[in-house]
């Protein structure tokens, strides 16, 4: 059997595993039926009071409890309608090799009456609950987010296979020499890339797009030999998932770069200790070895930033993480709790108070050899 | 040395002119902000316009027009088709302070001191300089009289600029035009359209007509043709009177002696408690009332709280009545439900009152803000000091937790679409102060005022209470109803297999008991089997009818057997558990179809699925 022959079967035995998996769910509710039990299904409860810490994979994963989508209630049964709805169309996807956005998902939908989403996000929800059911994964459903635009730019050399009309080629693309000052942009799967080579000795990610193109202006991935990821915010499974394999298969430390507000924690706390709307892939996506440069509420008092006020949301978020669990730590504790008392926040662009070069040149090699990276 | 001082302060002693006076206690008067002058002064027209009308057994019909003059200044109109004013009255009544008609009655009216309307004349005059015009007509024949006036404020008496007689289409009635500095806003309730709305609720009879300086024009019409009960005049009751009063009283009263001037001068004082009056006080009873000494009378009044007399007449008040309050509420707002309550009169230190409140909820009022609270005395809209006043203060005790609102913190005005409205009617209502804007708290009043609300929350409680159950009930509805046919049929669709019953689920939902029937084919036979599962939680006892064309075979349990019309009536008597099932089964032959659904009796066809109740007429046979 040819390459090509080989990776069209394990295509396909995944594709009856898939359908398999989400039938069964189906078969669930017909069951229930048949045995005159108000129809239900049982999916771990997805809030920060339900995750627990995995020893072995040193990441956060769903706990024990459950809720139930029941009958019951009307919410519960529109639940279990919609759901019912969504896998009949995965179903038919899988069955016609085809596959779908999102975003496409969510207007395919308009066409369900009842059962129409209301929001793309209550379908987004919906492909994780199926996830969390299934124990496998959005591609296995062939359904694929839009794209976010995130990116790396570094010396590494990666190598890609693109499947275009059943044709399967590769591309081999050098992560500053190939690509332009935006930088390669990360595909939906990553799991189609190969790390030919690289001469990098760490990867910062970083949250804001204005302090990426800082760096790269100022030349630090080559003074340095970093690989820099641009985040975009609460970065996406594939800038994730892409970070670990990184991070895994080459070895390099991860260090994540943010603003110092609560929400750019979060950010951090997403690479690091996996998310709390996707902890069932934290163990595919989290970076346990990732750590945290800043900004942190102690930089605000030890290089004098520039600060704006904490509105009372950011105090309510950072009083929701002093509860949170992945932030159990001393060092979370004490930060947290300072800039609760500094009342007091500052964006990474706020060293620019120092000159241009500041952040290149002082604060970035003092925490990064602090931290023990260089 | 001390002439000398006196001397000296003599020369700084000099008359006070009402101007001084106004300016000085223009806040106390209701003319503190260039926002509230517009309004008092509406209000102030309007209330005598109001009092007039109903005074006469006229239908108010009342206009209003505000009018921007310049930058800051406005003229305000405001026309009745009240009885009118005669000739000679005009100047005094808007061009001298402290004169009226109703100071001296102990009669629930709007005006009382004869401040307001001559307020708002030396107002208009000290900030626009201009005079105050007055048309009045009293009589379909009569001549309509114009004047333009201002008060002499070293004097307070009037001054007529101009005086003619003038043609009116009106009948009768009186306008007023004052131009005066202020300002005009709208958006709030503490603004003359808030009055005005205010005021077209509690005055139900009234029709107002409201055009606003942008030229819009907002009619509040009445809904009801029936003028208010025309409250009477009373004497006096001797547990209200203060000691200043009565000596007053003794010194100018005519009669001669004193038991006849407390029988006479009195409400509720007759020959025998007169004589036990003067017995407790030591007085002589045939001693002439004007010969009093001070102590005599002090020891008169401590006799009026030891002897029993019975409380003061109630008759003298008009309430405007649930109906009309409810009525009211309902023209002004679009609500899902309304509550109102009038309370039986109560007592003040001797001045009678009676409360009444109403409760408005839902529609289209805001969800999430604080309740709207409309306070109003005499019929009166108070909209401002609300934080110091009886009625707030009563609101404010009552845990509104209690009757299903919210209440921030547990205390104070409750959260939700809803208004409350309090109405204090009496002879002599207490007010903080004179812009009678507040309540003052008198404990009998506040007990009162959260009685009637507390009535009103009640039936609001009983209404939310219902509409939470029948939320869940349409909540249910919509599950068995709509969502599990498409699930079942989508689900079945998916796996290829036959469409499941989902009857017992929709029993199990709703709580219900269960009646299925199922038929199989054997040969030439039918075997017919109704299972009955009691989904609910208590035992249920019924009994199950099943008409068939011919007589059935072989029934488990045994069923009693009546027969009509050729066809038969197979009843079993049903006792079950909560989660028991029971099964009857029997045999038809094949030809004959296996028969209607079953029908139950004695049972709630709610608490039934799967089959129907019997209709009334038949289970009476």
């Amino acid at each position: 059997m040819s390459v090509e022959e080989e990776l069209l079967k394990a295509k396909k035995e995944k594709d009856s595993l898939t359908k398999q998996r989400l039938l069964q769910i189906i078969k669930t509710i017909y069951d229930q039926f048949a045995t005159e039990q108000i129809p239900q299904l049982l999916i771990p409860t997805r809030t920060k009071s339900n995750i627990a810490f995995n020893e072995e994979s040193e990441v956060w994963v769903y706990g024990e409890r459950e809720s139930a989508r029941s009958c019951k209630t009307v919410r519960g049964a529109y639940s279990l309608l919609k759901s019912s709805y969504t896998i009949e169309f995965l179903n038919k996807q899988l069955e016609e090799n085809r596959s779908s956005t999102l975003r496409e998902l969510y207007y395919i939908s308009e066409g369900w009456k009842l059962a129409k989403f209301r929001e793309q996000p209550e379908s987004d929800r919906m492909i994780e609950d199926l996830e969390i059911i299934t124990e496998l994964q959005r591609e296995n459903f062939h359904v694929r987010p839009e794209e976010n635009g995130a990116t790396i730019f570094g010396p590494i050399r990666i190598k890609e296979n693109v499947e275009r009309r059943g044709q399967v080629s590769e591309r081999v693309i050098h992560c500053i020499d190939d690509v332009g000052e935006g930088g390669y942009q990360i595909p939906y799967n990553v799991d189609n890339l190969d790390f030919v080579e690289h001469d990098a000795k760490f990867i910062i990610a970083i949250e804001t797009g204005g302090m990426r193109d800082r760096l790269i202006e100022n030349g630090f991935d080559t003074d340095y030999d970093a690989i820099i990821v641009h985040l975009k915010g609460q970065p996406a499974r594939s800038t994730r998932r892409l970070l670990k394999r990184m991070n895994e298969r080459l070895k390099l430390p991860v260090v994540v770069f943010t603003d110092g507000d609560p929400w750019s924690y979060r950010i951090f706390a997403s690479v690091a200790y996996g998310s709390i709307k996707s902890a069932h892939m934290s163990e595919y996506m989290a970076t346990p070895a990732a750590q945290f440069i800043g900004v942190r509420p102690s930089d605000i008092v030890n290089y004098d930033l520039p600060t704006d006020k904490l509105s009372d949301q950011d105090v309510r978020a950072l009083q929701s993480e002093l509860t949170d669990p992945r932030f159990c730590t001393d060092f979370w504790k004490d930060e947290i709790n300072l800039q609760l008392e500094l009342k007091k926040k500052s964006e990474q662009q706020a060293f620019a108070s120092r000159g241009l070069d500041y952040v290149t040149d002082v604060y970035l090699p003092e925490r990064l050899t602090s931290l023990g990276i260089i | 040395m001390a002439e000398n001082i006196a001397e000296k302060l003599a020369q700084k002693q000099r008359e006070i002119s009402i101007a001084e006076f106004f300016e000085k206690n223009r806040h106390i008067l209701g003319f503190d902000s260039s926002t509230r002058s517009l309004i008092t002064s509406v209000k102030e027209a309007v209330d005598n316009a109001l009092d007039a009308c109903e005074e006469s057994g006229v239908l108010p019909d009342i206009l209003i027009e505000i009018h921007k003059v310049d930058k800051d200044n406005y003229r305000v109109i405001v026309e009745d088709n009240g009885p009118g004013i005669v000739k000679e009255q005009i100047p005094r009544v808007f061009g001298k302070l402290l004169y009226g008609s109703r100071f001296h009655a102990l009669k629930q009216s709007r005006g009382q001191q004869g401040i307001g309307i001559s307020a708002v004349v030396l107002y208009a005059q000290l900030t626009s300089g201009r005079p105050t015009a007055v048309y009045s007509k009293t009589g379909k024949n009569k001549e309509a009289h114009y004047y333009e006036l201002v008060i002499n404020t070293k004097t307070n008496e009037p001054e007529i600029l101009m005086e003619k007689i003038v043609p009116w289409d009106r009948p009768h009635g009186t306008r007023i035009e004052v131009e005066m500095e202020g300002t005009y806003v709208r958006a709030r309730k503490q603004s003359i359209y808030g009055y005005a709305k205010s005021t077209a609720i509690v005055n139900p009879h009234a029709r107002l007509t409201l055009v606003e300086p942008t030229g819009d024009t907002q009619v509040f019409e009445r809904v009801t043709e029936v003028l208010p009960v025309e409250p009477c005049e009373i004497l006096p009751h001797p547990e209200g009177i203060e000691l200043g009063t009565l000596i007053k009283m003794l010194r100018y009263t005519e009669r001669r002696r004193l038991t006849s001037f407390l029988t006479n001068e009195f409400a509720r004082i007759g020959h025998k408690t007169a004589k036990e009056i003067c017995a407790k006080a030591g007085v002589d009873p045939d001693v002439n009332p004007s010969d009093l000494s001070r102590d005599q009378a002090k020891r008169l009044l401590e006799a009026f709280k030891t002897v029993k007399i019975i409380a003061p007449s109630t008759e003298c008040l008009s309430p405007i009545t649930e109906e009309l309050i409810r009525k009211g509420l309902e023209k002004e707002y679009d609500v899902d439900f309304i509550a109102t309550t009038t309370r039986d009169a109560s007592v003040h230190t001797g001045n009678p009152f009676i409360v009444e409140a109403g409760i408005a909820y839902g529609g289209s009022l805001p969800k999430e803000e604080k309740t709207d609270l409309l306070r109003f005395a005499n019929r009166v809209p108070l909209l401002y000091q609300q934080g110091g006043c009886a009625s707030t203060h009563a609101v404010e005790k009552i845990n509104w937790r209690n009757y299903e609102l919210l209440q921030p913190g547990g205390s104070g005005i409750p959260q939700g679409p809803v208004v409350i409205l309090t109405h204090v009617a009496s002879t002599n209502v207490p007010f903080t102060s004179e812009s009678k804007e507040a309540i003052a708290d008198i404990p009998e009043i506040v007990d009162e005022i959260e009685l009637a609300v507390r009535d009103v929350a009640r039936g609001l409680k009983n209404y939310l209470a219902k509409q939470k159950v029948l939320a869940k009930r349409k909540e249910k509805e919509e599950i068995i109803e709509r969502v599990l046919p498409k699930l079942a049929e989508k689900v079945s669709e998916v796996m290829g297999g036959p469409q499941p019953d989902i009857q017992p689920i929709v029993a199990k939902i709703m709580g219900n008991v269960l009646v299925q029937k199922t038929t199989e084919q054997s040969d030439n036979t039918s075997i017919v089997t109704i299972r009955i599962k009691n989904f609910s939680e208590s035992q249920k006892e019924f009994k199950l009818h099943q008409v068939s064309a011919a007589e059935i075979e072989d029934p488990t349990p045994k069923p009693r057997v009546s027969s009509f019309d050729g066809q038969f009536d197979n009843i079993w008597k049903v006792s079950i558990k909560p989660n028991a099932e029971k099964k009857v089964r029997y045999t038809v032959k094949s030809e004959q179809s296996p028969g209607a659904n079953p029908l139950v009796e004695g049972i709630l066809a709610e608490m039934v699925t799967g089959a129907d109740a019997l209709p009334k007429k038949r289970a009476s046979e």
